[in-house]
């Protein structure tokens, strides 16, 4: 086991230098130029040449990357171009926000795809099972933007039941995470149906019926922790699914999160944010994957961690 | 309906032995299809005296496992479901139940053991829990008293070391282990009745003989009515008392063992019974003396474990170890042993499947020292037929094409020429070449297999490899195969390399037979020596192991075995221990 941990935490720093390789190569030949956004239209081609040379970007590809990574094995985010301030403390600021959103919209997506999944599964073939399956693909294929346009008009200007916008409270948090969760949850519907379908025509769920247990347990207890598994490697694939989500809602809903910051960046150029924003979102990525592989043993004692 | 007093039903009523366990009246079991309902089942009535053992004997789709679902009231709804007649459990009409109540007698009054028992437990949840379970279900006790009741009932199915099973997962248990957990699982409430649908069909002959040794002793013990399922014959002619032979949802014959064995009054009783291998079938066949066509020494095959940070080699799996025969022109070598024992192993690493070690030499040529153009034309001498001839053909390809496969592959014949070849193949495996448009899901077992014979004789090979070819068909159509496979040999002088656990098929067709134990050859000879003078003790212990079909036929007192087959995995740098064979005359070569 520890020696499990050890090689993952291994490849889990290479991946990290891959991101931050094809990250910086991507943003290296953007067409865009960070200074001209820094000095504005009317500077001159001196200062234009002053600023480059002060943030270092005149320099050749292998040094300013060697030097972003230097300062990333420090610690050290770099500072924005922009908002002369150190990307470690704007994202600091931010990851909060962003992770209570995250954490609502997994619960979210969970318990609505899942107990979708499940009934669906039971009522395979049947009318419920349709309309679920109908409700799933819909959900799978809103667009977030219309999703989430839609819920606040519905439940913040029509109904009044949450607010608007803005950030703090619990109820603050419902609309946001409820528009990420409905896109999960379709996926989740689809996956634990089929699991479950596939689940309940194994011999052990026959056994157990044989045994004359209930219809609660035999599907509480024996089939769903079989059920579940692949889900769970699912649940950790699914965090980068969300960062794409995370831009669109957070701006929508003026969540004060990182994917607001990555926004902003992005349309500023602003590079040591954007840099700062991927490698935190894949770090998340890349933790949330370890963590549902190290789950797994503790729902399937057939997997041994080697 | 609670199990306070498991065995109340035997004493209450005065009648109470003339009242049968169960009573089936005019069963109807139908499953409906766009064309309406179709009769899985129809007109089946019998009764099960109490502590009697009733045999319902059939081949695939006689509908004996749809009688026994029917009867738990597990058949998988709503396409499948009982259409007439009445089910009685004692005096308890079963039928129109409703489920909550069926529910309670499920597993309290009528229990059921299952022929996968790799599958049959869940694999999440401990032995322990799924024991205490099945007794929490029907009784209230405490969880401490349902575990107390559950290691006992472990104790009661002789498994080694209950204490610690109760701990553990299914995985970490075998085949023969898991289905006395099923017993113990089955038997723990004391049902009225016990239905073992294959109970022993997919264990090791040892481990069937323990485990039906098992089931008559629990019997005589408890007085539980069971009903056993099976196809086997030989199963049968050991355990029952009375037998109903089924045939397409239909009885076909019922009457004491002895009467359906010995003067058997349907047809096709007689066919089924003519159609079971025996043993000392094939006594007395001169063996073959020609050229070997294969030649297999000091044979060797290893699997690595790996593990640890850097994902070094800590064990090995020793599948084959130090094997040495040879195969001669036309004649059939048999590769006998249990599963887990490395004959399949062999035939992997003779068509270049698995890397090996030692020599393998075909028609004169090293399998090692061949390149690739060299190989493939080595595949063309030695073909292979697996044991189940689904999943060895491409359900979207049309026959026609699977068997003109290995002649496009290697170039050989013009379109035409190879449509001939296809035709005249599937005439000579008792097939029409009409049939080559077909799909393969559109034929029975036996039929699949018949086309997996032609695609693997396309190529004239001079050798076929049976890895358990006729392992996974009903006994009339695996001797029909069987048939098959001697008539081409015989006309075609093609060698065979007959892998088998079933003792009695491999007694019937082999001219030379190798027993295996862990990887290496234990005993090795012609038939007539390894059958009627066989000297290792695992072989005369797998020869007694098999089930005979004549109910009067008297097994000699075995030593009650509970034991488990030593793993093959060693670490590295270690080893089993190597045999030596001696020949104790005429070629016999015994494990000393």
């Amino acid at each position: 086991m520890p020696a499990y941990l050890l090689r993952r935490l291994f490849q889990s720093a290479l991946i990290l230098l891959g991101v931050s390789l094809v990250t910086f190569i991507l943003l290296y030949v953007l067409p865009a130029d960070p200074v001209r956004q820094i000095a504005g239209r009317s500077a001159t081609p001196q200062v234009v040449e002053n600023i480059r040379r002060q943030l270092g970007l005149d320099q050749p590809f292998l040094v300013q990357y060697g030097r972003y990574l230097w300062g990333l094995l420090q610690g050290d985010f770099g500072r924005s171009y922009l908002q002369k301030t150190d990307v470690a403390t704007l994202i600091a600021a931010r990851l909060p926000a962003t992770l209570q959103l995250m954490g609502g919209a997994i619960l979210c997506e969970l318990v609505l795809g899942l107990t979708m999944g499940i009934v669906a599964a039971l009522r395979r073939g049947r009318a419920l099972d349709q309309g679920l399956m109908i409700v799933s693909f819909v959900a799978v294929s809103a667009p977030q933007f219309v999703v989430s346009l839609l819920l606040l008009y519905v439940f913040a200007v029509k109904l009044g039941w949450f607010p608007i916008g803005g950030y703090g409270t619990l109820s603050h948090l419902v609309l946001p995470a409820v528009t990420l969760g409905i896109l999960g949850s379709g996926w989740y519907s689809r996956m634990m149906r089929s699991s479950m379908i596939d689940v309940l025509r194994q011999d052990y769920i026959r056994t157990a019926r044989a045994k004359g247990l209930t219809r609660g347990r035999v599907i509480l207890r024996h089939a769903l922790p079989n059920a579940i598994l692949p889900i769970v490697a699912m649940i950790g694939i699914d965090i980068g699914i969300f960062m794409g989500g995370i831009v669109v809602v957070e701006s929508v809903f003026g969540w004060p999160g990182i994917g607001q910051l990555a926004w902003q960046a992005i349309q500023r150029i602003d590079i040591p944010i954007i840099m700062g924003v991927t490698m935190v979102s894949a770090c998340a990525i890349v933790l949330g994957n370890l963590l549902a592989d190290l789950v797994t043993p503790f729902i399937d004692p057939r997997i041994k961690l080697k | 309906m609670s199990g306070a007093a498991p065995l109340s039903g035997a004493a209450s009523a005065p009648d109470a032995d003339a009242l049968p366990a169960l009573t089936v009246e005019g069963l109807e079991v139908s499953v409906r299809t766009e064309a309406g309902l179709r009769p899985l089942v129809s007109g089946l009535s019998f009764t099960l005296a109490r502590g009697e053992t009733l045999a319902i004997a059939g081949e695939s789709g006689s509908g004996k496992s749809i009688t026994s679902l029917a009867i738990m009231g597990l058949l998988p709804p709503p396409a499948v479901r009982i259409t007439g007649g009445r089910i009685k459990l004692g005096r308890t009409e079963l039928t129109d139940l409703p489920e909550g109540r069926m529910r309670a007698i499920r597993g309290d009054r009528v229990a059921m053991i299952f022929q996968e028992p790799m599958t049959s437990l869940n694999p999440v949840l401990t032995i322990g829990t799924q024991l205490a379970e099945a007794i929490r279900a029907h009784e209230t006790v405490s969880k401490a008293e349902a575990r107390a009741r559950a290691l006992e009932a472990l104790r009661s199915v002789r498994l080694s070391q209950p204490e610690r099973r109760l701990d553990q997962y299914p995985h970490e248990l075998s085949g023969g282990m898991r289905q006395r957990v099923m017993i113990a699982m089955a038997l723990a409430l004391r049902p009225e009745v016990l239905i073992a649908d294959e109970p022993t069909t997919a264990l090791d002959v040892t481990v069937q003989r323990e485990v039906l040794d098992l089931l008559r002793d629990l019997q005589r013990e408890l007085g539980t009515a069971i009903i056993l399922i099976t196809h086997d014959m030989g199963v049968v002619a050991e355990m029952a008392d009375r037998v109903i032979v089924m045939r397409d949802g239909r009885m076909v014959e019922e009457g004491r063992a002895t009467q359906i064995f010995t003067e058997p009054r349907a047809d096709y009783t007689r066919a089924l019974l003519a159609a079971v291998p025996r043993m000392g079938a094939g006594r007395g066949r001169p063996p073959v003396e020609a050229e070997p066509i294969a030649r297999l020494s000091d044979l060797q095959v290893r699997f690595d474990l790996k593990g640890g940070l850097l994902g070094r080699t800590q064990a090995r799996v020793h599948a084959v170890e130090h094997v040495s025969f040879d195969i001669r022109r036309g004649e059939t070598f048999a590769l006998v042993g249990e599963s887990g024992c490395g004959k399949s192993t062999i035939a992997k690493a003779m068509v270049g499947l698995v890397p090996h070690e030692g020599r393998i030499e075909i028609g004169g040529q090293t399998l090692g020292t061949l390149d690739a153009a060299g190989r493939k034309a080595l595949r063309r001498r030695v073909q292979i037929v697996f044991q189940d001839p689904m999943a060895a053909l491409d359900p979207r390809m049309r026959i026609g094409d699977l068997i003109a496969e290995p002649l496009v592959i290697h170039g050989i014949g013009t379109p035409e020429e190879r449509r001939a070849r296809v035709g005249d193949l599937l005439t000579r495996v008792g097939l029409s070449p009409a049939q080559m448009e077909r799909y393969p899901h559109e034929f029975s077992g036996g039929q699949r297999q018949r086309i997996c014979i032609a695609r693997a004789l396309a190529l004239r090979p001079e050798l076929i490899i049976a890895d358990e070819s006729v392992s996974a068909l009903d006994v009339s159509v695996q001797a029909r195969v069987l048939d098959l496979l001697a008539a081409l040999k015989r006309e075609f002088g093609i060698a065979l390399l007959f892998i088998s656990h079933d003792m009695a098929v491999v007694e019937n067709v082999s001219d030379r037979v190798a027993v295996m134990y862990l990887g290496q050859i234990v005993e090795m000879g012609t038939r007539d020596q390894v059958f009627g003078n066989p000297q290792h003790p695992y072989t005369r212990r797998l020869i007694e192991a098999v089930p005979v079909p004549d109910p009067l036929h008297q097994r000699p007192p075995a030593p009650r075995l509970a034991g488990e087959i030593p793993s093959p995995v060693h670490p590295v740098g270690a080893g089993p221990e190597r045999v030596r064979l001696a020949d104790v005359g005429a070629g016999h070569l015994v494990a000393g």
